[in-house]
């Protein structure tokens, strides 16, 4: 209920809460707030994003046939 | 920085406008539920990249703006105790009571202080042993496990001179609120990604069944809402409503377990009353029976007071998406940052507030030519 440690917020670095994130390990990202972090950060859902456009743009070129 | 940079690229802001274009067949009015959603839609101009027959209307997802005004005129009364050290989270300072706001106690000698953590009170009450410490716990429930800790660790060490001025409220039952209401417009809603990182998203699945509403869980940079968005609209286009995780890097469909654990042991669920809303019931935590020794309004013998609200503030309104900001007769001339009617002006996170700093645009005649005659 009690473990911190150090997070880097882009070259700052601030002591958080890491009660938490029990399964967290140094080098993860976790999502802070006001002092705690709250979620770890999925590196692989993270690319979803771009994998969800990557294939509609594809889609889109097979339906229209051409270039968006 | 990583994991928010490319959350931002134009290019790709640009693919999912393109696609969302290629889907959109009707009007759809969709409702995001978060401040920091409606601040990162209005800075970054989401909206105007939008297909016109997408409307995104603003929900209440401000702490700070349905903070009652009660609990405002009770942080000051506190506040303004000799003795007393009070804490809070900074945007809570300027939110209007009936005359002053806790701004103005601190100038008036009170002893308020900025923290950026309810641990940082905690800490502060350790070390004034001999003043009491009052922290304002406002906030949905992204806040409620660290606050919940605060109050877990001032007990276990025995930090009797700290208290809390509880303020939470939850999300589900303002959104079953709102769907509930005749005039609503909402069709679908992006749900708030870091509410549901703690809380996961099973409690809407009941909501998208009996409302027939898709609600998309959305993170908060600009690609995020443009594909809750997508995903939201592709659902509606479809007939479908069911509950997507669109934020799966951070939110998990359970949520997080320890921090809900922790906050059921020390809080327990309350109706509660919403500014420019009303009461909601079984919408916000008080603290639970172990832990009602650190309950402020018990210690400092306020609990019964209530206030009339002022009339000319729009903001319930606003926050239940039956109006946008710049459409209040007030905006930008009765009621601008520096001198706000209502708590959705001075929030970082309220969407008036939004409005004014992104798009100037609306200002009445009255207050432009005020301003260029150097007023």
């Amino acid at each position: 209920m009690f473990r911190c440690g150090k997070v880097d917020f882009a070259g700052v670095i601030k002591r958080v809460n890491l009660s938490y994130v029990p399964d967290a390990r140094v080098g993860d990202f976790v999502l802070v707030h006001v002092g705690f972090a709250i979620s770890t950060v999925d590196e692989v859902e993270a690319t979803r994003v771009f994998e969800y456009l990557r294939r509609m743009d594809e889609l889109a070129e097979l339906e229209e046939g051409e270039t968006p | 920085m990583k994991f928010i940079d490319e959350y931002r690229d134009p290019e790709a802001a640009a693919g999912y406008a393109r696609a969302l274009r290629r889907i959109t067949t009707r009007p759809w009015t969709l409702m995001e539920v978060c401040g920091g959603q409606t601040h990162a839609i209005v800075k970054f101009g989401v909206d105007e990249l939008l297909p016109p027959e997408v409307t995104l209307v603003h929900g209440p997802g401000c702490p700070v703006c349905v903070t009652p005004l009660e609990l405002i005129e009770k942080a000051i009364e506190v506040a303004s105790t000799p003795g007393v050290i009070f804490c809070s989270f900074g945007d809570m300072l300027r939110v209007p009571g009936r005359t002053h706001d806790l701004l103005s106690v601190k100038a008036r000698g009170g002893d308020v202080r900025i923290v950026y953590s309810p641990l940082d009170a905690v800490t502060i009450a350790r070390t004034h042993p001999n003043s009491e410490v009052v922290f304002f716990a406002v906030g949905f429930e992204t806040t409620a496990p660290a606050n919940a800790m605060a109050v877990y660790q001032a007990a276990r060490a025995g930090v009797t001179n700290f208290s809390m001025l509880v303020s939470h409220v939850l999300v589900p039952p303002a959104m079953e609120t709102i769907l509930s209401s005749p005039e609503s417009r909402v069709q679908g809603f992006l749900a708030a990604g870091h509410v549901c990182t703690v809380m996961g998203y099973t409690e809407y699945e009941p909501l998208a069944a009996k409302y027939h509403v898709p609600i998309v869980v959305t993170g908060f940079e600009p690609l995020d809402i443009l594909q809750g968005v997508y995903m939201c609209v592709k659902q509606l286009e479809e007939g479908r409503a069911e509950v997507e995780n669109q934020y799966a890097r951070a939110v998990r469909r359970d949520g997080n377990l320890p921090a809900q654990q922790l906050v059921r042991e020390v809080f327990r669920i309350v109706p509660r009353k919403w500014r420019g809303i009303g009461e909601i019931p079984q919408s916000g935590l008080a603290l639970a029976e172990p832990y009602k020794a650190f309950d402020a309004e018990l210690r400092f013998g306020i609990a019964d007071h209530t206030v009339d609200e002022p009339t000319e503030c729009r903001s319930g309104q606003v926050m239940q998406g039956l109006m946008k900001p710049h459409e209040c007769p007030a905006f930008g001339s009765r009621c601008t940052p520096e001198h706000p009617l209502g708590a959705t002006m001075v929030s970082s996170e309220g969407a008036c507030a939004a409005y004014y700093r992104y798009r100037r645009l609306e200002r009445s005649p009255e207050s432009a030519k005020a301003v260029a005659h150097g007023n």
